[in-house]
C-alpha cells in the first residue's frame, strides 16, 4: 500500500510513547454513534443507533450490523466506510478458512485475524488506523462470545460492552443492570433500555438496530416490526 | 515403472467399534532392492488422529513433516486438536496447492471424531477425498488389500477383533506384491490407549 513517497509509515510514536494517530482515532470512534453489546446466558445482542442526517435517507437500505459469518455478526462506532472495508476484509478471511478446514471459523479466530488487520494498518506505509471500533457477536462450540476491537488491533471479551457518543453512561447502566443468567431477551431489552438511556429523540423501529444471535447458531438482524414488539414490551 | 511404485508400500486404515486401526508395512525398496525394513509409514498427528503415507518415500516424509507444521501452529492458536475432518480437510487443501506438480503420496487419514466414533478417509495425490466407513486402503499393494479387506471385513468390532483382522488383511495383501512386505506396523486407537505392535511376516 502506498507508492515509494509515502512508504514510510505515517503512525509514528509520539516521546510519551503514544501512538497519537490511534489516540486521535478513538476520538473519532468516541463521536460516533453509540452502539452496545450484551452477552446472555444462551446467546449475545448488539444494538446500535441509527441516527440519519435527514428524514429524506431511506432507512430501510441503511445496515449498521452485518453478518460477518451465518453465526457472527458485528456492530460498530466510528466511519462507516472504515467499516464497510473492514466487514469485507473479514468476511473474506472467515471464508479463506472455512474452504481450508470445511468447518465455521471459531469466533476467536476471526475476532483475532481482524484484529491483525486493523493492527496492520497502524504500522504500514501509506496508510492510516481505522476509525472504527467494533463489537463481534458470535456463538460457536465454545457458546456465546461478544469481542470488542479497537483501532490499535486490541481486542477483548466482554459481558457487556458500549462505544461511541454515550459510552460511560451506557457503560453505568449496563454494570448496574448486567447479570451472569440473563437470557436472550431479557438482554434485548437491556440493550434498548440502555440506548434509551442517552437517546436524543424518540426511540423507534426506524432510528434503531438489534441484531441477536441464540443457540440455534444463526445471527439474525431484527426486522422493524420485531424491534415494535420489544419497544412495547419495554414500555 | 510408475513413480508411485519407486518405493513400494502398503496403507490401510479399519473403522471399529469407538476405534480403529492402521496399519502399514516396513519395506523401503529402490525398485527391485530392498533397503530398509524399518521404514515408518504412519504417523501420529496427535492422540486422536494418525496419518499414513504410502508412495514417494521422500513426499511421505517432507508432506509429514509440512502436516505436523501445519497442527502443531493450528494447536497454538486455536487452542485444541484438529478435528479428523478438518485434518482431512486441511491435507486435501496442501495437496490441490501442488496440483500440477503434485506430492506423489495417497494419505490415509484415521482417527477418533466428536463422541468417539471412528474416522477413516484416503485421498489421491492431488487432495480427492474417500470417505468410507468400513476400511480404506492405499500403495503399491492396495488392489490385493481391497479384496482382503471386503473379504475379512466385519462392522463394529472390538479393538482386538480389529487388530486381528487388519493384521491378516495386511499380511495377506503385501504377501501378494513383491515391493512391499518386510513386517507391518499397526496402531490401534480407542478412546483410551494407542496399542503399536510390530508384526513379523515373510521377509521377503
Amino acid at each position: 500500500m502506498g507508492d515509494s513517497q509515502y512508504s514510510f509509515s505515517l503512525t509514528t510514536f509520539s516521546p510519551s510513547g503514544k501512538l497519537v494517530q490511534i489516540e486521535h482515532a478513538l476520538t473519532a470512534v468516541g463521536s460516533g454513534q453509540t452502539s452496545l453489546g450484551i452477552k446472555a446466558s444462551n446467546g449475545v445482542v448488539i444494538a446500535t443507533e441509527k441516527k440519519l442526517p435527514s428524514i429524506l435517507v431511506d432507512e430501510e437500505s441503511v445496515q449498521k450490523i452485518q453478518h460477518l459469518t451465518p453465526n457472527i455478526g458485528v456492530v460498530y462506532s466510528g466511519m462507516g466506510p472504515d467499516f464497510r472495508v473492514l466487514v469485507r476484509k473479514s468476511r473474506k478471511q472467515a471464508e479463506q478458512y472455512n474452504r481450508l478446514y470445511k468447518e465455521p471459523i471459531p469466533v476467536t479466530q476471526l475476532v483475532r485475524e481482524t484484529a491483525t488487520v486493523m493492527q496492520e494498518f497502524t504500522q504500514s506505509g501509506g496508510v492510516r488506523p481505522f476509525g472504527v471500533s467494533l463489537l463481534v457477536a458470535g456463538y460457536d462450540d465454545k457458546g456465546p462470545q461478544l469481542y470488542q476491537v479497537d483501532p490499535s488491533g486490541s481486542y477483548f471479551s466482554w459481558k457487556a460492552s458500549a462505544m461511541g457518543k454515550n459510552v460511560s453512561n451506557a457503560k453505568t447502566f449496563l454494570e448496574k443492570r448486567y447479570t451472569e443468567d440473563m437470557e436472550l431477551d431479557d438482554a434485548i431489552h437491556t440493550a434498548i433500555l440502555t440506548l434509551k438511556e442517552g437517546f436524543e429523540g424518540e426511540i423507534s423501529s426506524k432510528n434503531i438496530e438489534i441484531g441477536k444471535i441464540g443457540a440455534d447458531k444463526v445471527f439474525r438482524v431484527l426486522t422493524p416490526a420485531e424491534i415494535d414488539d420489544y419497544l412495547a414490551e419495554v414500555e | 515403472m510408475s513413480i508411485f511404485e519407486y518405493n513400494g508400500s502398503a496403507v490401510v486404515a479399519m473403522g471399529g467399534k469407538n476405534c480403529f486401526a492402521i496399519a502399514s508395512d516396513r519395506r523401503l525398496g529402490v525398485q527391485l532392492q530392498t533397503i530398509a525394513t524399518d521404514f515408518q509409514r504412519i504417523s501420529k498427528i496427535h492422540d486422536r488422529v494418525f496419518i499414513g503415507l504410502s508412495g514417494l518415500a521422500t513426499d511421505v516424509q517432507t508432506l509429514y513433516q509440512r502436516l505436523v507444521f501445519r497442527h502443531k501452529l493450528y494447536q497454538l492458536r486455536e487452542e485444541r486438536d484438529m478435528k479428523p475432518e478438518t485434518f482431512a480437510s486441511l491435507v486435501s487443501a496442501i495437496l490441490y496447492e501442488k496440483r500440477f506438480g503434485p506430492y506423489l503420496c495417497q494419505p490415509v487419514i484415521a482417527g477418533l471424531g466428536e463422541d468417539d466414533k471412528p474416522f477413516i478417509c484416503t485421498m489421491d495425490s492431488i487432495g480427492a477425498k474417500e470417505l468410507a466407513k468400513d476400511f480404506v486402503v492405499s500403495g503399491t499393494a492396495s488392489e490385493s488389500l481391497y479384496g482382503a479387506c471386503e473379504a475379512m471385513y466385519k462392522p463394529d468390532m472390538e479393538a482386538e477383533e480389529l487388530f486381528e483382522t487388519i493384521s491378516q488383511a495386511l499380511l495377506s495383501s503385501v504377501d501378494r506384491d513383491c515391493l512391499s512386505g518386510w513386517g507391518g506396523h499397526v496402531y490401534v486407537v480407542t478412546p483410551t490407549e494407542i496399542k503399536e505392535r510390530i508384526l513379523k511376516g515373510r521377509m521377503d
